[in-house]
């Protein structure tokens, strides 16, 4: 039987992991995902195999989930059964991906799977990424930061098409809408979960711009789909005994932390904060994968092989633009929550001092 | 720096049973790295060690780090509710 690569952690490997699950737990509990294209990235920098890293991370994922999910929900923005039912078809999407991901590697190798996954996320953040952006640059350049939410065109036509025995009311929509829409995204959110372990990068999205979830809901509400898929996940990758809990409690210990205080910093922001994060941090890793894929390409033979110091550089670049994405993310989310605190302690003290009037 | 001192106290205790189960855990690496190598290998009887041990975390650290942060003064806006 094949030998699973189980590291000896050293004390460097612990600071690091606690380190990188912080800020991604921050990133979590501000857009409802987030982290996990860093942490896998960065366990198999330390040594760990591929399907190790990947394990441990969804092991990792769901308690941090439930906790930013229980956190949120105290605030009035998760959608419980709408998280839920989406998190059922994520779930068979998660089974889809890793089955697409397996019939790869069997074909073209772990190379192979590595190339798919940075076309995957290409794809998808090149898409959804510049489209969240752009919506966050409107509202900015329309001064309309405190504009209620108000759903999309799309999401209008979505609320208004009504198919008997498949309509389910969710309170973050404020409107019936047939389960049959929710199949695909789910579906979508799971596979691309599978794929590149950030499902919300097309889940958060999906939510706000097809089905007219506000943004703050949506971002909560995709923790409960990440807890579901992350507890399937995790049972599946158990069972295969290639759960590395050491690492998996480690950077749990970092990013409960983290989760707690960007779920705090939705309370003090409006939508657009919520969306131009968002937009940055998918605008980053997209960036961050074309420095992947001549490696990749070089490896497969389809361009003329690199040498191993170009491949190096390459990679160094890439992981450093990885790094950047999430503290970028971070740094937004800091900002935005210590101006939000100042303003709104400013705003009790001009309410107080009125009454005492 | 104590802006709770309630939450302060609540953070202690959670805290403190925080650092037991992640004692344990250091302590019985090995052990839960041979049950993973047993898993894999085919013996399946502690398959659900990993998810047990993350609900359990989940449960006191999540309590833990919620307290902490209250108890230096970040709390959620007042009045904090949906965005709709």
């Amino acid at each position: 039987m094949e030998s699973i690569l189980f590291i000896e952690i050293t004390a460097f490997d612990v600071a690091m992991l606690f380190l990188v699950g912080f800020i991604g737990g921050m990133v979590s509990g501000f857009i409802g995902s987030g982290g996990a294209f860093v942490l896998t990235p960065a366990m198999m920098t330390l040594g760990v195999s591929g399907i190790v890293a990947v394990a441990s991370n969804i092991c990792h994922k769901f308690p941090k989930a439930l906790v930013g999910a229980v956190k949120r929900n105290k605030y009035g923005h998760v959608d419980l059964k709408l998280g839920l039912v989406m998190g059922l078809f994520a779930e068979l999407g998660m089974l889809a991906g890793k089955h697409a991901m397996t019939g790869i590697k069997h074909q073209y190798g772990e190379v192979g799977t590595s190339l798919y996954v940075s076309v995957i996320f290409i794809a998808v953040l090149a898409i959804v990424g510049i489209y969240v952006l752009r919506d966050a640059y409107e509202i900015h350049r329309s001064g309309t930061h405190d504009a209620p939410h108000e759903a999309t065109r799309l999401a209008r036509w979505v609320q208004s098409i009504h198919i008997p025995g498949t309509m389910m009311h969710f309170k973050s929509i404020g409107a019936r809408v047939s389960v049959l829409f929710l199949v695909p995204l789910g579906f979508a959110t799971g596979m691309l979960a599978a794929t590149i372990a950030v499902g919300g990068f097309v889940g958060v999205p999906a939510m706000i711009y097809i089905l007219g979830v506000p943004t703050l809901m949506a971002s909560a509400t995709e923790l409960v789909i990440a807890f579901v898929m992350g507890v399937g996940g995790t049972m599946l990758y158990a069972w295969e005994g290639v759960v590395d809990i050491r690492l998996a409690m480690i950077i749990l210990c970092g990013s409960l932390f983290g989760i707690q205080v960007g779920a705090v910093g939705t309370t003090y922001v409006k939508e657009f904060t919520v969306k131009l994060v968002m937009g940055i941090i998918m605008v980053t890793v997209l960036f961050s994968r074309f420095f992947y894929i001549p490696g990749y390409l070089s490896q497969l033979r389809m361009i003329d092989p690199l040498n191993d110091s170009t491949l190096g550089i390459l990679k160094l670049i890439g992981d450093a633009t990885l790094a950047l994405a999430l503290i970028a993310g971070a740094v937004t989310i800091l900002v935005s929550l210590l101006r939000g605190m100042a303003l709104h302690k400013s705003q009790q003290a001009h309410l107080e001092a009125e009454l005492v009037e | 720096m104590i802006r709770d001192a309630a939450a302060a106290r609540k953070a202690a205790l959670y805290g403190l049973i925080s650092c037991v189960l992640y004692t344990v855990l250091f302590f019985s690496a090995d052990r839960l790295v041979a049950w993973a190598r047993a898993t894999h290998d085919g013996d399946k009887l502690f398959f659900f060690a990993p998810i047990v041990i993350a609900f359990a975390f989940s449960y006191v650290h999540g309590a833990f780090t919620g307290y902490f942060w209250e108890a230096l003064g970040l709390k959620a806006a007042n009045g904090a509710t949906s965005s709709k």
